[in-house]
């Protein structure tokens, strides 16, 4: 599994339900998001991006070398994309990406 | 299951919203007023490959190149078995396609003359995160493009020999659907899960390819006796280890060469320096017990650093959050890489539908693009819109407007019924999920997986065979509980189809030479005099056929008509 959906946070708008490749994302009987195959997440970050609220986080399986950090994203521009690292220390990290700008590498 | 039904009619019908069907939809609705429907299995905004985003674009002639420059580095990356035909015909196409996607919104580096920032002979950089919104947004703006969304298609519908649209159903309204079209565009990218993944445990979509891609676009015109090519050029990607992450960025960004262990560039043994020597010289290392293998990153400067990991989080976030995860980053310490799984897609090897010049398949009105069409490797993105927009103009030129035409009212419930034949509730002898770690199992066991270093004998096949042969009985009798679990079990079944044409394949080349792709252990040697053919195959009632056919040159114009004379049964 390697995205987590707030419940408090999530205000219903089915926007993560619609953009997810897998069709994992379904609404529970709140019509609040959860993930219903947690198993089959390809950890794309579609449905982060998405969110309105930063409700959904994203974090690596144990497997894959997951040690309770996570990631999530904020907007407060349409052309900017905020992400935020947190470190297993839950240090923060953000990284403002300007999404008209192309990569370097 | 309640059986609602919806029926549509159209000129044209895509299936598969991704980069080439998009591409081929906008293609269609700039020069013409015919009508489409994209049929997506998920959402067109953030479907299919490039659901995350994309970190280059690979395939553009850049300054000093041409399309017959391109034409050569295809052929000799994959030892000359290739389309050159079809790759020509996308290489003529690459520049005007890559400009077409910057009007449309894909931020491309620009140097300080205002030229494009070149990595290298054919990669462009760019800002690949929101290639599919605005791809999507592009198609929103045209009245004539329809998009069902959440429609996953199971097969065709055929008549008299020629392809009259599709069925299948919505996952999310739980309906059956049908769509009648004269021309149907095959778009539904290649094939992952067939073998098993590099994480099983926790992550089994942790992958390279889009896991969602499960091959229904070979299955359907493997079921429905469409001709096939190349499929024994499994692709196999080199990866960062764990998040199984791009490395060309890496590689080609900050110019970090393969070392092993010991800190020797074990790439530098190996004279025949391609991509799937890459892959093959860090299998070799890890059995002389050289490994781990890593891109060598040590050193790099902290704005070197940063680029990367911003460039990480525009298409492969999970990358980025690792480095952070484990406080260590690739200036201080070199990034670990491995080769995932075999996939089966066109778009990176030669699997796919054999066409003819325009990607017109064997059946009659049925167009095969992007990675499930065969025979023109390294197309990437700016090639899948190539081919996208060389099925459109042959479309139209096609055109004639015909009385659509359509299934009996019972024949289409049998089609219906057969789609839904797992109804739910009570219980099965096998589960999904097993049903599928049992496919990727023995795959990987008997097929040429992972723990086997990617080898494959004719005696493991044969295994491989019959265990597929078993799973089918097995795959018949699993139950859906809802319409997403019915999905699930058609992309199980799918997967049988592929592996089954797959083995044949395998079988059928009895030499040794893309190494990983294809590592048949019972003929270790090359075999010059019988290389250079196309295996193709077909399925006829239930028996593959394999075909092989002489090759295409550059100039030709093929068609399937003219073709008889270059071919000969094997099988």
């Amino acid at each position: 599994m390697s995205i987590q959906i707030h419940k408090n946070k999530c205000i219903s708008c089915g926007k993560c339900r619609n953009v997810c490749p897998g069709n994992l994302v379904y609404a529970d009987s709140e019509e609040k998001a959860y993930v219903k195959y947690p198993r089959d997440c390809w950890g794309c970050t579609a449905c982060l991006k998405e969110c309105p609220v930063s409700a959904i986080r994203f974090y690596l399986a144990e497997d894959i070398g997951g040690k309770g950090g996570f990631l999530y994203t904020s907007q407060d521009k349409k052309e900017y994309l905020t992400w935020h690292i947190i470190n297993k220390f839950g240090k923060e990290e953000t990284i403002k990406i300007n999404r008209k700008e192309s990569n370097k590498y | 299951m309640e059986n609602h039904i919806e029926i549509y009619e159209t000129d044209v019908l895509i299936i598969g919203g991704g980069t080439a069907g998009c591409f081929c939809a906008l293609s269609l609705a700039e020069n013409s007023t015919l009508k489409v429907i994209i049929a997506e299995k998920a959402n067109i905004k953030r479907s299919g490959c490039l659901a995350a985003g994309v970190n280059a674009l690979n395939a553009h002639i850049n300054r000093g190149e041409t399309p017959e420059s391109f034409v050569e580095y295809v052929k000799n990356d994959f030892n000359h078995v290739v389309r050159e035909d079809l790759i020509y015909s996308i290489a003529k196409k690459l520049n005007k396609v890559t400009q077409k996607i910057e009007e449309l919104g894909l931020p491309i580096l620009k140097d300080d003359n205002g030229n494009y920032a070149e990595r290298g002979k054919r990669n462009v950089k760019i800002n690949g995160e929101n290639i599919k919104p605005v791809l999507a947004d592009a198609v929103s703006e045209h009245k004539n493009l329809k998009v069902l969304n959440n429609l996953n298609i199971v097969d065709y519908i055929k008549k008299d020999n020629k392809i009259i649209g599709a069925v299948g159903f919505s996952i999310k309204e739980e309906k059956f659907i049908a769509i009648y079209a004269q021309y149907t565009v095959c778009a539904t990218g290649g094939a992952a899960g067939l073998y098993k993944p590099n994480n099983p445990k926790n992550s089994p979509h942790k992958m390279w390819y889009c896991p969602f891609n499960t091959g229904a676009g070979y299955a359907m015109g493997i079921r429905a006796g469409a001709e096939m090519t190349g499929f024994e050029m499994r692709f196999i990607a080199l990866r960062c280890k764990n998040t199984i992450a791009p490395t060309g960025t890496i590689a080609l960004g900050v110019q970090a060469p393969q070392i092993n262990r010991l800190g020797q560039d074990y790439v530098l043994n190996h004279p025949e320096n391609n991509t799937s020597t890459r892959l093959y010289a860090t299998v070799e290392e890890n059995r002389k017990g050289n490994g781990p293998c890593y891109l060598k990153t040590k050193g790099i400067s902290k704005e070197q650093e940063n680029e990367l990991v911003k460039a990480y989080l525009n298409m492969a976030p999970s990358q980025t959050l690792s480095w952070y995860e484990n406080n260590s980053f690739p200036s201080v310490e070199n990034v670990e890489i491995e080769g995932t799984e075999p996939y089966i897609t066109g778009g990176h090897s030669a699997s796919g539908y054999w066409t003819d010049i325009n990607r017109e398949t064997t059946i009659k009105n049925l167009y095969a693009i992007g990675d499930v069409a065969g025979g023109s490797p390294h197309k990437y993105v700016t090639g899948c819109f190539a081919e996208g927009e060389i099925a459109a103009e042959s479309i139209i030129k096609e055109f004639k407007p015909n009385k659509i035409e359509k299934l009996t009212e019972q024949e289409l419930q049998e089609k219906f019924g057969k789609i839904g034949r797992f109804p739910g509730n009570t219980g099965s002898a096998i589960s999904i999920n097993l049903a599928e770690e049992t496919l990727q199992e023995t795959m990987d066991k008997y097929a040429g997986g992972i723990s086997e270093h990617y080898e494959y004998s004719k005696n493991k096949l044969k295994i491989a065979k019959s265990e597929l042969e078993n799973l089918f009985e097995l795959a018949n009798q699993l139950k859906a509980e809802d319409f997403h679990e019915l999905m699930l079990i058609h992309e199980i079944i799918d997967r049988l189809y592929i592996g089954k044409i797959l083995i044949e394949h395998l079988q059928a080349r009895q030499e040794t030479r893309w190494r990983c792709y294809q590592e048949n252990t019972g003929f270790p040697d090359r075999d010059d005099e019988n290389w250079l053919r196309y295996v193709n195959s077909k399925c006829e009632n239930n028996e593959i056929k394999i075909i092989i056919r002489d090759m295409v040159k550059k100039d030709e114009i093929y068609e399937h008509s003219n073709s008889q004379k270059q071919m000969h049964i094997l099988w």
